[in-house]
Formats: C-alpha cells, sequence, structure tokens
C-alpha cells in the first residue's frame, strides 16, 4: 500500500465520564490511522462508545488519556478556544437533524462556517458558498429558505456546509437516519461522489449495518473497543441501488 | 473573529423574529420616550421661569438693609436706616464688576390727574435705573442726572399708570400729575413689561429722582436699596463679594459680626424658583427611569427564553467554529442592537410628544442634547447589562450538550 497521508491518527484513547458517584467507560483504548481519501463506515449500537468517539474525532471533546492527532496536530492538550478553531478550518460535520438556522437561506446556511473565518473575505465567503452549493447540486436553490426546503434539500445544504470550509475530514453523523429510502441513496450517492470524484476523506457514523457496504473501509465499535476493523474490496454504488428503486409517484 | 460578522449574525437572528424583537424594544421605547418627553416638560417650565426672571435683568443685585435691633428690639428691614447715600457712593467708587448703580427710595400712595385717580408707587432712582432694570423709554425722554441733582420734580410713568390716568387716549407727555399734594410733570413713559414671575404688574410705577421722592414725598435722608447691575451674570457672585466687603468696611462690622444689610442677586431668585421644577423634573425622570429599568429587564427576559430556544443553534455554531466569545459577542450584539433600535425610536417618539404637549397643551418644553445623549448611552447600557447575563450562559454551553438538546 502505497505512503499516504494520515488524516486522523487515533493511540489508544480512553474517555471516562463520572456519573454521581460511578465513573462510566465510554471508550476503553481505541487505535486507528485513517489515510487522505478514505471513507470509513464507523459501525456500533447505541451505547457502544461511537458518539464518544464521533465527539473526540470531531473535536468536541477530549480523550481521558492517550493521542488524537487530526491532520498532524495534536488535540489532546487543546484548550476550548483552539478546538473551535481547528473545528473551523479542518472539519465539515453533518448532523442527523441537519442543524440548518431557522428563516435562513440556503447560501446564508452555507456561509456560516466562514463568518467565523476573519480571514475570508465576504465576497470570497459568498461564491464559495455558491460553488458548494452546485456541488450539491443545489445551485437553483441558492435563496431558498430552510423551512421552503425538503429533508433531502435540506441535507444537501449541509452537506454543502460541511464542504465550504474545505475541510480534511467530512464528519457525518447518521446523515441519513431521518431520511426515507429514496432520499437517504441520493445522499450516499452524493457522498460517493465526493469521495471518489474528489477524493473526500469521509467518516460515516451509523448503527445501520446496510450502509457499510458502500464505504471503503468499516470501523466496528463494541462496549467502547474497536470490534473490528475491514477493507472493503467490493464497494457498491448507491447509485445502482437508487435505480433499482421504485421510482415516486409524480 | 471579525466585529463586522459578529453584527452581521446578530442582524441575521434578530430578522428572523422581526414581531418578538419589536415586542421587546417596546419597553425600552416607551422607556426612552418617557425619560425624553419628562425631561422636556421640566426643562421647559424651569426654562420659561428663568426667563421670566432674566426679563427684571439676571445680572441685577440688590442692597438692602438687613435686620438690625435698637436697644433690644429686633426692628423690620424696610424700618432700617442703616443704608445712606454714602454707602451708594461707595459702591459706585470702589465696588468691582459693576456697571451700573442706583439708590432706591419708594413710596405708595394716590396718583391723581383731573378727576382720575389710582393706587400706585413712586419709585426714587437715578437715570442708570433704566439699564439695570431693563427698562425703556417708549414716548419722551428719561429725567437727568441734572435733574437729580435738582430735585426735579418730574417723573416718567409706566403704562398701567398711564392706561388708569388717561382714560380719554391723552397724550401723557408734559402733563402734570399729583403724588400725594406734590405736583410732577410728567416726560416720559415707559414701554410695557407686563407681570413678573410672581404675578406683579411691572408697569405699575411712576420713576422719579431719588432726591424728589427723599426730600419732597417722604422727607427722608437715608435710602431704601441700592440697585446694582453687574458686568455680566457670571461675574455677580463676584460683585456681590466686593460691594459685601465695602459695605462691612462703611459700617464698621468686624469679623464674625452680622452684616447690617443683604445683598442680593437675580440668580439667587432664580435657583430659589427653579428648586421647585428641577424636583419635578428629578421625580418625572425618576418615574421615567424605572419604565427604562423594566424595559430593559423586559430584553433580559427575551434573550433569555431566545438563548434556552436556540440551544441547538448555539451547538451548531460551535460545532462549526464559533468559540465562546463568538457567542457571547452575538447575543450581547442582539441586545444591544435591540435596545439602541428601541432607544432611536424612543427618542424619536419622545421630541414628538412632547412637541405635542407643546402645541396641544401650550406648555414650555425645553429638548436638550443632553438628555438625548444621556438617553443613549442608558440604552446601550442597558442592553450590555441585561445582555450579558443570557449572553453568558449562551456562551458557556456544551456544543455536545447543546446539539442533542430538543
Amino acid at each position: 500500500m502505497e505512503q499516504k497521508k494520515e488524516i486522523i491518527k487515533v493511540e489508544d484513547i480512553k474517555r471516562d465520564y463520572v456519573v454521581g458517584e460511578e465513573t462510566v467507560h465510554a471508550l476503553r483504548g481505541v487505535s486507528f490511522t485513517i489515510y487522505e481519501g478514505e471513507f470509513v463506515t464507523i459501525m456500533g449500537t447505541s451505547g457502544s462508545g461511537k458518539s464518544t468517539l464521533l465527539n473526540m474525532l470531531g473535536c468536541l471533546d477530549t480523550p481521558t488519556s492517550g493521542e488524537y492527532y487530526l491532520d498532524g496536530i495534536s488535540v489532546r492538550k487543546m484548550g476550548k478556544n483552539e478546538r473551535a478553531t481547528l473545528r473551523n478550518r479542518k472539519i465539515g460535520f453533518i448532523f442527523q437533524s441537519y442543524n440548518l438556522l431557522a428563516k435562513t437561506t440556503a447560501v446564508e446556511n452555507v456561509e456560516l462556517p466562514l463568518m467565523y473565518n476573519p480571514n475570508v473575505s465576504a465576497k470570497d465567503r459568498n461564491e464559495r458558498a455558491i460553488k458548494a452549493l452546485t456541488q450539491v447540486g443545489l445551485g437553483d436553490r441558492l435563496n431558498h429558505k430552510s423551512n421552503q426546503m425538503s429533508g433531502g434539500q435540506m441535507q444537501r445544504v449541509a452537506i454543502a456546509r460541511a464542504l465550504v470550509n474545505e475541510p480534511v475530514i467530512i464528519l457525518a453523523d447518521e446523515a441519513t437516519g431521518n431520511l426515507d429510502t429514496r432520499t437517504s441513496f441520493e445522499i450516499l450517492t452524493l457522498m460517493q461522489k465526493l469521495h471518489q470524484e474528489e477524493h473526500r476523506t469521509i467518516i460515516f457514523v451509523t448503527h445501520n449495518p446496510e450502509l457499510a457496504h458502500f464505504s471503503s473501509r468499516t470501523i466496528v465499535i463494541r462496549d467502547g473497543r474497536i470490534k473490528s476493523d475491514t477493507q472493503n474490496s467490493d464497494i457498491k454504488s448507491a447509485q445502482e441501488v437508487l435505480q433499482t428503486l421504485p421510482k415516486e409517484e409524480e | 473573529m471579525n466585529i463586522v460578522n459578529l453584527f452581521k449574525i446578530a442582524l441575521r437572528a434578530l430578522n428572523g423574529n422581526k414581531f418578538r424583537g419589536f415586542l421587546t424594544m417596546l419597553g425600552i421605547i416607551i422607556g426612552v420616550a418617557a425619560v425624553i418627553a419628562m425631561l422636556a416638560i421640566g426643562q421647559g417650565s424651569k426654562k420659561s421661569i428663568q426667563d421670566q426672571i432674566s426679563t427684571m435683568g439676571s445680572n441685577m443685585i440688590n442692597v438692602r438693609p438687613g435686620t438690625g435691633q435698637f436697644g433690644g428690639v429686633r426692628q423690620s428691614a424696610s424700618s432700617m436706616q442703616t443704608l445712606k447715600l454714602e454707602d451708594y457712593e461707595a459702591i459706585v467708587e470702589q465696588a468691582e464688576y459693576i456697571t451700573d448703580a442706583t439708590p432706591e427710595v419708594s413710596s405708595s400712595g394716590q396718583v391723581i390727574f383731573g378727576a382720575n385717580n389710582a393706587p400706585t408707587t413712586v419709585y426714587g432712582v437715578n437715570p442708570s435705573y433704566l439699564d439695570i432694570r431693563k427698562y425703556t423709554i417708549s414716548e419722551g425722554e428719561m429725567f437727568s442726572d441734572e435733574d437729580v441733582k435738582t430735585s426735579a420734580k418730574m417723573c416718567v410713568i409706566g403704562q398701567t399708570v398711564v392706561e388708569n390716568l388717561f382714560t380719554n387716549g391723552e397724550d401723557p407727555i408734559g402733563r402734570t400729575i399729583r403724588f400725594n399734594k406734590i405736583p410732577m410733570k410728567i416726560i416720559g413713559v415707559l414701554a410695557s413689561k407686563g407681570d413678573n414671575t410672581m404675578g406683579m404688574d411691572q408697569d405699575d410705577l411712576i420713576l422719579a429722582p431719588y432726591t424728589t421722592v427723599q426730600k419732597r414725598i417722604l422727607a427722608i435722608t437715608y435710602i431704601q436699596s441700592i440697585a446694582v447691575s453687574a458686568i455680566s451674570e457670571d461675574a455677580t457672585e463676584s460683585a456681590i463679594a466686593s460691594i459685601e466687603e465695602i459695605l462691612r468696611q462703611r459700617h464698621k462690622i468686624g469679623i464674625g459680626e452680622e452684616d447690617d444689610f443683604n445683598v442680593r442677586s437675580q440668580k439667587e431668585l432664580i435657583s430659589m424658583m427653579s428648586s421647585t421644577t428641577d424636583m419635578m423634573t428629578i421625580l418625572l425622570a425618576c418615574i421615567a427611569g424605572i419604565s427604562l429599568l423594566v424595559g430593559g429587564i423586559g430584553i433580559m427576559n427575551i434573550m433569555y427564553v431566545s438563548v434556552t430556544e436556540r440551544t441547538r443553534e448555539i451547538g451548531l455554531r460551535m460545532s462549526i467554529g464559533a468559540k465562546g466569545v463568538d457567542i457571547l459577542m452575538q447575543f450581547l450584539i442582539e441586545a444591544i442592537l435591540l435596545s439602541v433600535a428601541g432607544g432611536i425610536i424612543g427618542v424619536v417618539l419622545g421630541i414628538g410628544s412632547a412637541y405635542i404637549v407643546k402645541n396641544i397643551l401650550l406648555w414650555p418644553i425645553d429638548i436638550q442634547l443632553y438628555t438625548i445623549l444621556l438617553s443613549f448611552v442608558v440604552c446601550s447600557a442597558t442592553g450590555i447589562f441585561f445582555g450579558w447575563y443570557p449572553a453568558k450562559k449562551a456562551a458557556d454551553l456544551d456544543p455536545i450538550e447543546a446539539l442533542r438538546y430538543e
């Protein structure tokens, strides 16, 4: 295997929570490395520790012990503000419930991460937002407000928002969880396209084992430990699945 | 974080909730409008009193004999005979910061012309009296210093006296009237000044040379008071000090002893008269200030609800890179924008209602720039003060918890 750039390197991270008198071990020592251009599914049931792991990877939380390098930068000893800036420059989040700002246009929603980056001018911000929206196929809905859009469209806006800051990694948390089957595959198709055509590094967190077939690698978490970490040689195309699905009645 | 972006973010957030924003501002709008209108009315009545007093000569100083004792019997000030013509001369020669001075003696009595008679007061003065008391001659002329020396039987009369005596519209100039049986020839008529603050008719008077009044009417040698004009209103304090020193020296009053005279300026009268309206203004402003405070609490209340309601939004903003301070600033700016916008509307409304009061109730108003500036400062301070706590609460949220908030 050729030497690729390490985007994420996790070394034996543990995370304990103190709830009342008890200590809960949410992560009990997890290690893996994710290289540039991988599409990784992190799978686990609820309570497996996958949400905790996602918080770590997203720099929203820091491990109790162990090291985490994002794009070569050690996150463990960073303060809140440093992590906020790191998230702003290096990470794109996609959430299950889209988390778009209410009564706000698509462009304004997508611009949001750049608003917190003082190095980006207003003109640049607008151009990049339009480019990202065009990328996800919403070039014709730039000024639609979030409450005038369908779930699939809202998730596309959210994906555009995750792309707009040119992150090194996209973290999708149950990104298809709120969508019907057809729309789910549409979103998956978009993610695969981003992975294959633009070589984006994507981590897709889900509890749905079916989705693992569409990524290049699957990490299964159980009880705070990695249960399996496998490369997927036979990647299914979401596009093809989409074509087998019955067309919606017009 | 760039402050322009923060303003944009705050404006976009406010834009999404216009009606609520307006309701929140309403408290501030009413508070500021009330403060502006109340202060305008309070200041207005104060100013109208001041204006009236200054028509009597705002730089005027009055020297009167003080109360004193004769053989253990305390005397009233008017019966004191301690003020002499020499005191007047000493003031004219030595006092600093003064322009003019006149001795004053007065006598009340009936004035008679033909078949008409009327009660009035004759004031014995010198020609400077006109300048000191801000009177002007409308017809004829004032008597001269020469007339004072010769105790001439001449006089100048006010409009009320003209109306009372010359009922058939005769020209008063050149006529001779009798005051307490003393005949006096009218050589001039004063322009009307109307009533003073206390409601006294300032036109009901006769001016005559003080020597005439002293010798021919009152038969006295002392003078009842001295009217002095200072070079300006601001110089009255210094002029008073100078006059007091001269008089203490002349009356041989030692240190620590009670003066046998009183020196008063119109300024004191103004401050005395204004103290009531000042108190009223303060009371009105207090009531208005309380409504501003209630408005501020309204902002805090809404911001607090808004933070809770927008917990997920805050979580999202944090996850995509907003620092705690960015969130703090956003909510603080929202609060300040609300209060300052409310303040601007309030100022307009306050000025508007003050003018309505002026035009409909015909009350005097006086809007001063400082009251407007003050309202703005108070508004921004209210926004910061009452916006801080909710904003801090938002900034301290944990992004993980906030994102999961239902």
